[in-house]
């Protein structure tokens, strides 16, 4: 194949999305992360490149020259994919009813009988709008990440990882077909896995990484079911031969499902595909995996938070959505089982979620349950057929919650960096480790943990400050408890906003762009791109609700308390960050410091705040009032004129109701309102308690513990699976009924062995010399090479093959022929 | 040809001829390794060879080569390779010298341990090549004797139960396949697989009253079956004959668990793909009822077994602290995905024989396609999985993951190949135990519907075992016990993984490059039934 293809035709051009960060992942693994080439130096740590958190054990970290290797590596990465993202998606716009032709191209990729399995990349009006999303968040993350892991000895292998995660983003993204898309889907939840346990001494980061996979792959099983079954049904996978294809998809509709009957085959896959982003996108009831996943660095955050993760498992049923509303018309209240599940779903997941960031009390939790409940809008808004609404709210969402993760960890920076400063100066404290160690943006200091067994470990410090584990259970083993350095400062909680408060003063460009991002997830109104999306979505519900459907009118009252929620919540947050006076000296001396860590944390805020505040003007419904006229000149969204011919057809503009916007006004300023009011006007001092434990009582803890989802889950998954896979298949079935049988038989025929042979001995001495003897040589030749048990289980297996072959013989009935 | 005599003789008898050599080299440990890598290195050569030079485009057996060999029983030295042969000869040429490198770890009796390694290739070269019931069973019984003695004298601590239990559950279980090798080659006068192929399952014995030897032919060919049946279960393993396997592969020295998991489990599976499928089409959809009321066949009962051998086998795994016997028992799990394609297989391709019913012939192909790729990329990732399990044990003698935790940070490159290799085990997409998962999942779909979806649950506990081997060993706080240990990979053993993985990442990425081989077999076989 003639390579240059790839840079002239641009239907081989999206190929080379995914390539750059992919080949970056592959350099800095094999090459920038350790190598040899690059002479270590001893600039930044102690010693030869010595890991700061060992200081007892030869661990060594990356050089700087490799460390600056890698970042470099990685941003062009991703600035590549960028910039051929970003020209395509340049190209598309000037092509005249882009989506009833596309960019496609595709390869061979597994003979299948005398059929063959095409993979390929398809551009279409959704992956274009995608790709205007996708590379820009990953952009800003990686510049971010250059400083938020400046002091992180392994900044090159997060990078590494970033670039696979960004990489595998773009897979999905312009893949043309479910199994491709599904290859970037998994390779995702490996990279999150990988960063969220990218601290892997820590128990809370490796648990929460388990957590997040073991979810999330409950999920994907499913989804693998649907996808064979859609492959097995259709006989391919490739998007545009199934959902671009009314006879495929009618038929789908008409044939009924292979099990669980009284649904069509396409609401079987469709209820399959769900369930996949039902654990993707954190979802009721697979949401607990996400919260924790706040265990991974922040850029990581932002990225399966905004970019890429979460989105992906929105962005696939929006994919798949012409297959999930096959046979139904939710416009005119037609609703099949997908629809009813999505509406179900997305709208007790906005609301569930919205609930309980009222009571978190962690920067980064709030944040993380907010995003929780915006993907609820999207699946519900999908399931209300609000196809267009779904898809501009993902977009916006990633800007503005990419922009929030990312000052939210400018906080927790600067906090900890107001946390050393205090520290330092306060306590007279010799800060040879204030700089050192590395980065940690998470409550250390727990002093009394449990390993996995449930043993208790006492931790001691010894002379070298190094933590001595004694585990029970066990013999006596040092184990080395990091980071050492947070040991010795005590518990200090950086993330935990009643640390905090009147930050806007010391971070000011920081409580601007978390301002804004803030404002858009409240959906404040006319100026944010968050109230565009919203309003869009509930004017979908408001329109079905008047007209008497029953799950628009779910949704709509479920998403609309559910934005009251998320406006006051994120006022709580605000206030609580940024407003009042600081309640901590670490808040006081918060800051960001100068020079490059600053800079490149700062400017990916700008730049999403930009997006936060103006992305939303594409989708002004054209009979707003005055609004409409000014950017939806021609009658028509412009956002859904360009993502319209994704599907077969057209979706029809949704008529324009004056209550819907009232709605989302009211809500939005209602919530904004009531949390200033509560927060702003007297803000929280220092030891205050959060009156929302008063006005709330008895439910405060209920939030506070998210629903005790964790700890039912713990009692009736987790510990009986565990239970089940160690005593019963293991040592009940395995060692004790399988084995044991053998061993028992064995038994049996080794006393009969015994006998026989004291009969022999007996028999035999009647006999001459020469029989005996032989017997004797050969036996005890015999019982050289096979140590005694050959006849046992000789004897065993004859049984066995015996009592099968009757069992077998009497249930087919052959013995009763002739 | 080479040396005057046919290429796929040539690999059967080279590397006991090279077994011989080393064997009698002078006691230098040195000599006896560089020798005896550049033996395996040049079966690898061969053996791609072969694989090269396999055209997809002819179907039926190619470099076959028939002499006449044991004339009275009706026995012929015939052999020949189609595409499921030539992907196993393949598999079994890579991981050759890639055991014998991880052999350079003995230090005791250092010729007879890698003359083993060599005479057991012999052994599994023979049984994928072998087109006579009489060769085949003699390869399949010879690849015992190497392992048993490889287990048995260079094993773990308790190398012997698990050696005798390995051998004789193994040897037993060849028993009712000898008698049934004896059986069919007898009544029929011949031991020619092809022609066995056409004729055994047309077999109607005396045509006045369809019985032999006074017993009616239907319980004769079950009997038949069931010899073979058991023989081939056993070396899967198919549940509930595994638990040799989590003791021989745990105890086995790092070569032999390899060799073990990567190329002899696939004897079994490929005994029933080129054996018990096409000898016994009708005796898989014979009707079997279950104590009135179960209405089933050997097809329907060897997919249960198979879902069994998934999910347990998962279920045991997640319940090991063991490293190795986490991975040995991995290997019952991922053998159980073969074993349910061989059933859709099996039941498709009988459900044809007999009447003609060839609905489901699609997905049988796609099924036997995952099922062959799943047996070649089991042993890849099941090898490197045991090297990499062998090297952390050789390095700490303890096998126990309790007592890792926390190596990552001393051991950074072995963390990052255990990582890829554990997700190859784990079916990740882009990886290629994902394409083959894939293909069963696909192709045993339609037809076992229920049972693939209960198979799920092994699929996601697959998940949980392997994030437990990673916990295990490479996350958490760093134990201060390895604090003087050397615990990163050796550059021998990097050497040694290398080509494991990106074998495993080109599979992954681009199948076609196998698959093609396969399916070409695959179709023309079922597709001419």
């Amino acid at each position: 194949m003639d390579l240059s293809l790839f840079l002239t035709d641009r239907n081989w051009m999206p190929w080379l999305i995914p390539a750059g960060p992919l080949l970056a992942f592959l350099v800095i693994t094999l090459i920038t992360n350790r190598s040899r080439l690059m002479p270590a130096t001893s600039h930044d740590y102690s010693g030869d490149g010595q890991h700061p958190e060992y200081p007892n054990l030869a661990v060594h970290v990356v050089t700087p020259l490799g460390r600056v290797a890698s970042i470099v590596v990685g941003l062009s990465g991703i600035i590549a994919a960028w910039l051929i993202s970003w020209s395509i998606v340049g190209y598309t716009f000037g092509i005249e009813d882009f989506g009833k032709k596309v960019l496609e191209s595709a390869v061979t990729w597994m003979n299948t009988g005398t059929t063959t399995f095409e993979m390929g990349v398809l551009v279409d009006p959704l992956t274009s709008i995608m790709l205007v999303m996708v590379p820009l968040a990953c952009l800003c993350i990686f510049i971010y990440a250059i400083g938020y892991m400046a002091h992180d000895p392994r900044q090159a292998r997060f990078f590494s990882l970033i670039s696979l995660f960004a990489g595998a983003m773009l897979t999905l993204v312009v893949a043309d077909n479910l199994l491709l898309l599904f290859v970037g889907w998994e390779i995702m939840g490996l990279c999150s896995f990988m960063l969220i346990g990218f601290w892997y001494e820590k128990p809370s980061a490796y648990k929460a990484a388990v957590k997040a996979f073991t979810t999330t792959r409950v999920a994907d099983v499913i989804m693998l079911l649907g996808i064979a079954y859609l492959y097995f049904t259709t006989g391919t996978l490739s998007f545009r031969e199934i959902l671009y294809n009314e006879e495929v998809l009618s038929a789908l509709s008409q044939t009924p499902a292979i099990i669980f009957g009284g649904i069509s085959a396409a609401s079987l896959i469709g209820v399959f595909l769900i369930i996949g982003t039902i654990g993707k996108s954190a979802q009721w009831p697979m949401h607990v995996w996400l919260p924790d996943a706040m265990e991974g660095p922040t850029p990581v955050s932002a990225m399966i938070h905004a970019a890429a993760m979460v989105s992906a498992g929105v962005y696939a049923i929006i994919r798949m959505y012409p297959l999930l509303e096959a046979g139904a018309h939710p416009h005119s209240g037609e609703f099949n089982s997908p629809l009813m599940l999505m509406a179900i779903i997305g709208a007790v997941t906005a609301l569930f979620a919205a609930t309980i960031a009222v009571a978190q009390n962690d920067v980064k939790r709030v944040l993380a349950y907010s995003t929780i409940s915006q993907l609820g809008f999207m699946v519900a808004a999908l399931g209300i057929g609000a196809y267009v609404a779904a898809t501009f709210h993902l977009i916006t969402h990633a800007f503005f919650k990419a922009l929030l993760f990312m000052a939210s960890g400018a906080v927790i920076h600067g906090m900890e960096h107001g946390h050393h400063h205090a520290h330092a100066h306060g306590h007279d404290h010799d800060d040879e480790h204030d700089h050192a160690h590395a980065h940690d943006d998470h409550g250390h200091g727990v002093v009394m943990e449990h390993d996995e067994h449930g043993h208790p470990i006492a931790v001691a410090q010894d002379a070298h400050g190094m933590a001595l584990v004694e585990a029970h259970g066990h013999a006596a083993q040092p184990y080395v408890e990091l980071p050492v350095a947070s040991q010795k400062e005590g518990a200090f909680d950086a993330q935990d906003m009643m640390n905090m408060g009147g930050l806007r003063k010391t971070m000011p460009v920081t409580w601007i762009t978390f301002l804004i991002g803030g404002l858009s997830l409240a959906g404040f109104p006319l100026i944010t791109a968050g109230f565009w999306s919203k309003d869009e979505i509930l004017l979908d519900g408001w329109v079905g609700l008047s007209e008497g459907f029953g799950p628009h009118a779910l949704v709509f009252i479920c998403l609309a308390l559910a934005a009251f929620l998320t406006a006051f919540y994120t006022a709580r947050q605000l206030s609580l960050t940024f407003l009042g006076e600081p309640r901590t000296d670490a808040a006081k001396h918060a800051n960001l410091g100068k020079g490059i860590v600053s800079a490149t944390m700062t400017l990916p805020l700008i730049i999403l705040a930009v997006f936060a505040l103006f992305a939303g003007f594409v989708g002004v419904h054209p009979d707003f009032p005055i609004l409409g006229g000014i950017f939806s000149p021609n009658r028509e969204i412009p956002f859904k004129e360009f993502l319209g011919y994704t599907l077969l057809e057209k979706p029809e503009l949704v008529p324009f109701s004056i209550i819907a916007p009232l709605a989302s006004f009211a809500v939005a300023l209602g919530g904004l309102a009531l949390g200033f009011w509560m927060y702003a006007r007297q803000p929280l001092k220092a030891g205050e308690v959060d009156p929302m434990v008063r006005i709330l009582g008895p439910v405060y803890p209920v939030l506070r513990n998210k629903y005790y989802f964790d700890e039912l889950y713990t009692a009736i998954f987790i510990k009986p699976s565990q239970w089940f896979a160690k005593e019963v298949a293991y040592v009940f079935l395995d060692k004790g009924v399988i084995d044991g049988f053998l061993h028992l038989v064995a038994r049996v025929f080794t006393w009969i062995g015994d006998l026989i042979k004291v009969l022999n001995l007996w028999l035999i001495d009647g006999f001459g010399d020469g029989i005996p003897e032989m017997v004797q040589r050969s036996g005890s030749w015999l019982k050289r090479i096979q140590t005694g048990r050959v006849q046992q289980y000789m004897l065993v297996i004859t049984l066995a093959l015996v009592v099968i072959a009757i069992i077998f013989a009497l249930s087919s009935g052959v013995l009763a022929a002739p | 040809m080479i040396i005057g005599i046919d290429i796929l003789s040539f690999l059967v008898f080279f590397p006991a001829i090279a077994a011989l050599i080393v064997l009698i080299l002078p006691q230098n440990r040195i000599l006896a390794r560089w020798v005896a890598l550049l033996f395996a290195t040049i079966i690898t050569g061969v053996s791609v060879a072969v694989y090269a030079a396999y055209n997809t485009a002819t179907p039926g057996f190619q470099f076959v080569m028939q002499q006449e060999w044991f004339e009275v029983l009706g026995a012929s030295w015939h052999i020949g390779i189609d595409g499921i042969s030539a992907s196993m000869i393949l598999l079994t040429g890579i991981l050759a010298p890639l055991a014998v490198l991880i052999s350079w770890e003995i230090e005791d009796r250092v010729n007879t341990h890698l003359a083993l390694v060599l005479f057991f290739v012999t052994g599994c070269m023979g049984t994928f090549v072998a087109l006579d019931l009489m060769i085949f069973f003699i390869f399949y019984e010879l690849s015992l004797v190497p392992m048993y003695f490889l287990i048995n004298q260079w094993g773990g601590p308790n190398r012997r139960y698990a050696s005798t239990k390995f051998f004789i559950y193994s040897m037993g279980g060849t028993l009712g396949m000898l008698l049934a090798t004896q059986l069919i080659g007898i009544t029929m006068g011949t031991f020619d697989i092809v022609t066995l192929t056409q004729n055994w399952p047309a077999f109607a014995g005396d045509p006045t009253n369809a019985t032999f030897l006074g017993i009616s032919v239907s319980t004769v060919k079950a009997l038949a079956f069931l010899g073979f049946f058991i023989a081939f279960c056993i070396k899967v393993p198919v549940w509930p004959f595994h638990t040799w396997l989590p003791d021989a592969h745990s105890e086995a020295p790092t070569a032999g668990s390899m060799l073990l998991a990567g190329v002899m489990l696939k004897l079994g599976a490929y005994g029933f793909l080129r054996l018990v499928i096409p000898l016994f089409p009708d005796v898989w959809v014979e009707p079997i009822n279950f104590l009135g009321f179960l209405e089933t066949n050997w097809a329907g009962i060897f997919a249960f077994l198979a879902l069994l051998g998934i999910v347990l086998g998962a279920f045991a795994a997640f319940g090991q602290t063991d490293i190795k016997r986490l991975v040995a028992y991995s290997s019952v799990n991922h053998m159980g995905f073969v074993a349910l394609g061989i059933a859709v297989t099996a039941l498709v391709y009988g459900q044809a024989y007999v009447n003609g019913d060839s609905a489901h012939m699609m997905d049988a192909i796609m099924a036997t396609n995952g099922a062959v790729l799943q047996m070649f990329n089991h042993g890849l990732s099941s090898a490197g999985m045991f090297l990499l399990a062998g090297a952390i044990y050789h390095k700490t003698h303890t096998r126990d993951m309790t007592q890792f935790g926390g190596l990552w940070v001393r051991a950074p490159i072995y963390g990052g190949i255990f990582i890829f290799m554990s997700m190859a085990s784990l079916g990740l997409p882009g990886l290629n135990g994902f394409v083959s998962e894939f293909l069963v999942v696909r192709g045993s779909w339609p037809v076992y519907t229920v049972l693939t979806l209960i198979a799920m649950i092994g699929l996601l506990f697959t998940g949980s075992y392997i994030l437990k081997g990673i916990r295990g060993v490479l996350q958490g706080p760093f134990n201060m016990n390895w604090a003087g240990t050397r615990l990163e990979i050796e550059a021998r053993e990097v050497i040694a993984v290398a080509p494991l993985m990106v074998l495993i990442l080109l599979t992954g990425l681009a199948p076609n490059w196998i698959l093609s081989v396969i399916n070409a077999t695959v179709t023309s076989w079922l597709g001419g039934v």
